[in-house]
C-alpha cells in the first residue's frame, strides 16, 4: 500500500538548507494536536449522550455542563421500559429486520454477481447494464406508489415491508461481480469435471472465496438497514413494529421534558451498530479504501 | 405407468444436467430483475400517473393534467425548498469535500504515525454509522440555545476574546430558529431585495439555521469523504512523486499536477455522492427544526414528505419526486458521460 503520498516532505534540492527536522517536528505536533482536536469534536457528542442517559434530568440541562452524572441512575432506563412495555420490541425488531435483510441481501447480491462474473448468457451485457441503471433512480420517485403498493400487498405493519422492496441493491451486486471475477474458471471447470453441479460450484467452491468481499457487504448493509429511517418511519406505524430509530424518533416531541428517557432509548439504539462496526472496521475500512477501487 | 414416469424424470435430469449451465445464470440474477419490476419500474410508472391526478390520500381523484408540474412553478414553497438544497449541495461540494481532501491528506501524511492512521479513520468514520435519528438527538443538545454544548463552548471563547481586550465578539447563535442570513454581508444586499435570479436565490437560503445543520452535515459526513479521497490518493502511483521530486518539483507543484488531475474520477464521485446526499437530506431537518422557521430548512425531500404524507396531495408530493428525479438524472448521467472512457468505472455507493 503507498502511503504518505502526497505531501511528503523530501530534502527537495531548493529546500536542502532548511533546518528539516525542527520543521518536520513542529508540523508533527500541529497535524496531530488538529486531528485530536477533531477527533475530541467527534467523540464529545457521543460521550454527552451516553452519560446523560444515567443523569438526572436537572443535569442534562445544565450551565456550566455536566459531563460525569454525580449520581448515575438506571432511572431513565427502567422508565424507558415501563412507560413502553413493549419497548424492547424495538430493538429486537430492529435487530431481526437488520440481520435478515443483510443475510437476503447479501445472499442474492452473491447470486447476481457471480452469474455476471463466470456465466455467459444471452444479454447478458444488456442486463448487466439495466442492473446498474437502476441504481440511477432515485428513491424519492417511487415512495407514494411503494407505499400504496405495500397496504395492497397487505405488508403494512409487517417485517415484510422493511425487508422485501429494497432488499438488494445494484451497487451490492456490482461489488460482488467485481469479487468473483477473481475466482479462477480452472478451479470452476476442475469442480464441473468431478461432477459437481452448477449450484455447488457456487455454494461449495465460489462462495467460500467471496466471503471478503461478502463481509464488507454485510457490514455495510447491517448498518445501512440498522440506521435505516424514512421508509420504515412510513410503513411501521403499530409501536409493537417499531423499528429503534422511528420510536427515537416519535419520542423526540413528546417527552423533550423527559430528556433521559429519550437519550436512553437512543443510547441503546447507537451501541448494537457501533460494536459490529468496531468488530469489522479494519475489513471494512481496507476494503472501501483499497479493493474495490483499486484495479477496476 | 410408472416406468413411463420414470422413464421422463430421468429425461427431465438428463435436460437439465445438460442445460443447467445455460440456465442457472437466469436464475441467479432473476431475484433481483423481478424485485426491480415489482418495486422499481411499477412504482415508477405509478408515480407519473398519479401525478397527473388531483386528489387527497387514496379518495376520490381528478384528472388534472401537467398541472401539478406547472404547480411546482409556482409554488413558493417548492422554490424555497428547491434553493435550500441547491445551497447544501453547493456548500457540500465547495465546503465539505475539500475539507475532507484536506483531512484525507492529513492523515496519510508522514507527520502522521501509520499506527495512528488507523485510530483516525475509526473515530471519523463513527457518526457513518450512527443513525442520521440519532444524530439528530445528539445534535438538539449540541445547537441548543441555553444549554447546547456548541453555545456553551462559544461563550467560553467570547469570554477568552473579551479577557484580551476583544469585546462586543457575538458567537452564540440561536442555531436552530436564527433565520439571519451568513452571508448577509451590505454589499451583497442588493442581489436579494432585487432578487435577482439563482445568485440571490441562494444567498436568501444560506441563513445560520440551515447553515448550522450543514455544520452537522460535515460533521456526520467528513470521515467517509476522507475515506474516499484516501481510496483515491492509495490508487495514485508513488513512483510520479518520486520522479516529480527528481525534477525539481515542489510539494505544492506535485499536488497540482500529479495528485489534483490523477483524482479527478474520485473527484466525480465525491460531487455525485454530494448531490445524493443533498437531495436525500430528510431526517435532520424533520426532527430538529421540522423544516422551519419559515420554511429556512425544507428540503426537497422534506417537502415531499410533508405534501405526501401529512397533507396526503400523493398527486403533488410525486411530481415532486419527479422533479427530484429529473435532477438527479440529469447529474448521474453527465457522470456517466465524463466516465465513459475508463470502462467500469467504479461507482460505488455507501448510504
Amino acid at each position: 500500500m503507498a502511503t504518505g503520498t502526497a505531501v511528503e516532505v523530501r530534502p527537495a534540492a531548493r529546500g536542502a538548507q532548511r533546518p528539516l527536522p525542527l520543521g518536520r517536528i513542529t508540523a508533527t505536533v500541529v497535524i496531530n494536536a488538529v486531528l485530536l482536536i477533531l477527533v475530541a469534536a467527534t467523540l464529545i457528542p457521543y460521550l454527552f449522550m451516553w452519560t446523560s442517559a444515567f443523569k438526572q434530568n436537572s443535569e442534562i440541562f445544565t450551565s456550566p455542563i455536566v459531563w460525569w452524572p454525580k449520581n448515575p441512575t438506571l432511572k431513565n432506563m427502567t422508565d424507558l421500559f415501563t412507560l413502553f412495555p413493549n419497548a424492547w420490541r424495538w430493538y429486537v425488531n430492529t435487530a431481526v429486520v437488520a440481520v435478515v435483510r443483510t443475510a437476503l441481501g447479501v445472499f442474492l447480491a452473491a447470486l447476481a454477481g457471480f452469474a455476471f462474473a463466470k456465466y455467459t448468457f444471452k444479454f447478458k451485457n444488456a442486463l448487466f447494464i439495466l442492473m446498474l441503471a437502476t441504481s440511477l433512480i432515485p428513491f424519492w420517485v417511487t415512495v407514494v406508489p411503494l407505499f400504496i403498493e405495500i397496504v395492497w400487498l397487505r405488508w403494512f405493519n409487517t417485517y415484510l415491508a422493511v425487508i422485501v422492496p429494497n432488499a438488494v441493491g445494484a451497487f451490492a451486486i456490482f461489488w460482488m461481480r467485481q469479487y468473483a471475477m477473481t475466482v479462477p474458471d480452472e478451479l470452476l471447470d476442475a469442480a464441473r469435471i468431478d461432477g459437481a453441479s452448477e449450484w455447488q460450484l457456487f455454494w461449495r467452491v465460489a462462495l467460500p472465496i467471496l466471503m471478503p468481499g461478502l463481509a464488507v457487504l454485510a457490514i455495510l448493509g447491517f448498518t445501512g438497514a440498522w440506521n435505516d429511517f424514512f421508509w420504515p418511519l412510513l410503513v411501521l406505524t403499530d409501536t409493537s413494529m417499531w423499528l429503534v430509530n422511528v420510536a427515537v424518533a416519535a419520542l423526540v416531541g413528546p417527552y423533550d421534558y423527559q430528556y433521559g428517557i429519550l437519550l436512553s432509548a437512543a443510547t441503546l439504539g447507537s451501541i448494537p451498530v457501533i460494536i459490529v462496526f468496531l468488530f469489522f472496521q479494519r475489513q471494512l475500512i481496507t476494503g472501501l479504501t483499497s479493493g474495490a477501487f483499486k484495479g477496476i | 405407468m410408472a416406468a413411463t414416469t420414470a422413464a421422463v424424470s430421468s429425461y427431465r435430469a438428463s435436460w437439465w444436467s445438460r442445460h443447467q449451465r445455460e440456465v442457472i445464470p437466469y436464475l441467479y440474477i432473476a431475484p433481483f430483475f423481478i424485485l426491480f419490476v415489482v418495486f422499481g419500474i411499477f412504482p415508477i410508472l405509478y408515480s407519473f400517473w398519479m401525478s397527473l391526478f388531483k386528489g387527497l390520500g387514496l379518495g376520490p381523484k381528478t384528472f388534472y393534467g401537467l398541472g401539478n408540474y406547472i404547480y411546482l412553478f409556482q409554488d413558493p414553497r417548492y422554490a424555497r425548498a428547491f434553493w435550500n438544497t441547491v445551497y447544501f449541495t453547493l456548500a457540500s461540494i465547495f465546503v465539505l469535500s475539500p475539507l475532507a481532501l484536506l483531512l484525507a491528506l492529513a492523515i496519510q501524511s508522514v507527520f502522521v504515525a501509520p499506527r495512528w492512521r488507523g485510530f483516525y479513520r475509526l473515530v471519523f468514520f463513527l457518526p457513518v454509522v450512527t443513525s442520521a435519528v440519532i444524530i439528530a438527538v445528539l445534535f438538539a443538545r449540541v445547537f441548543d440555545q441555553r444549554y447546547g454544548l456548541l453555545n456553551q463552548f462559544l461563550a467560553g471563547v467570547e469570554r477568552w476574546f473579551a479577557g484580551i481586550g476583544l469585546t462586543g465578539i457575538v458567537l452564540q447563535h440561536d442555531w436552530l430558529r436564527d433565520r439571519a442570513l451568513v452571508f448577509g454581508f451590505p454589499f451583497l444586499q442588493p442581489l436579494v431585495t432585487n432578487n435577482v435570479p439563482v445568485i440571490g436565490d441562494i444567498i436568501k437560503a444560506g441563513t445560520i439555521v440551515l447553515t448550522a445543520l450543514f455544520l452537522m452535515n460535515i460533521w456526520n459526513f467528513i470521515g467517509i469523504n476522507s475515506l474516499y479521497w484516501t481510496a483515491g490518493l492509495n490508487s495514485i502511483d508513488h513512483e510520479l512523486y518520486e520522479a516529480a521530486a527528481i525534477d525539481g518539483a515542489g510539494r505544492w507543484q506535485r499536488f497540482w499536477y500529479i495528485t489534483w488531475p490523477l483524482l479527478r474520477p474520485m473527484t466525480l464521485f465525491i460531487v455525485i455522492q454530494a448531490i445524493a446526499g443533498s437531495f436525500a437530506l430528510f431526517a435532520q431537518p424533520f426532527l430538529l427544526t421540522g423544516g422551519g422557521p419559515a420554511d429556512a430548512t425544507l428540503t426537497l425531500s422534506l417537502y415531499l414528505y410533508l405534501q405526501g404524507f401529512s397533507v396526503g396531495n400523493f398527486g403533488y408530493a410525486n411530481a415532486i419526486g419527479y422533479s427530484m428525479a429529473v435532477v438527479t438524472l440529469a447529474l448521474s448521467l453527465l457522470n456517466l458521460w465524463l466516465f465513459r472512457e475508463q470502462e467500469q468505472q467504479a461507482i460505488p455507493t455507501v448510504r
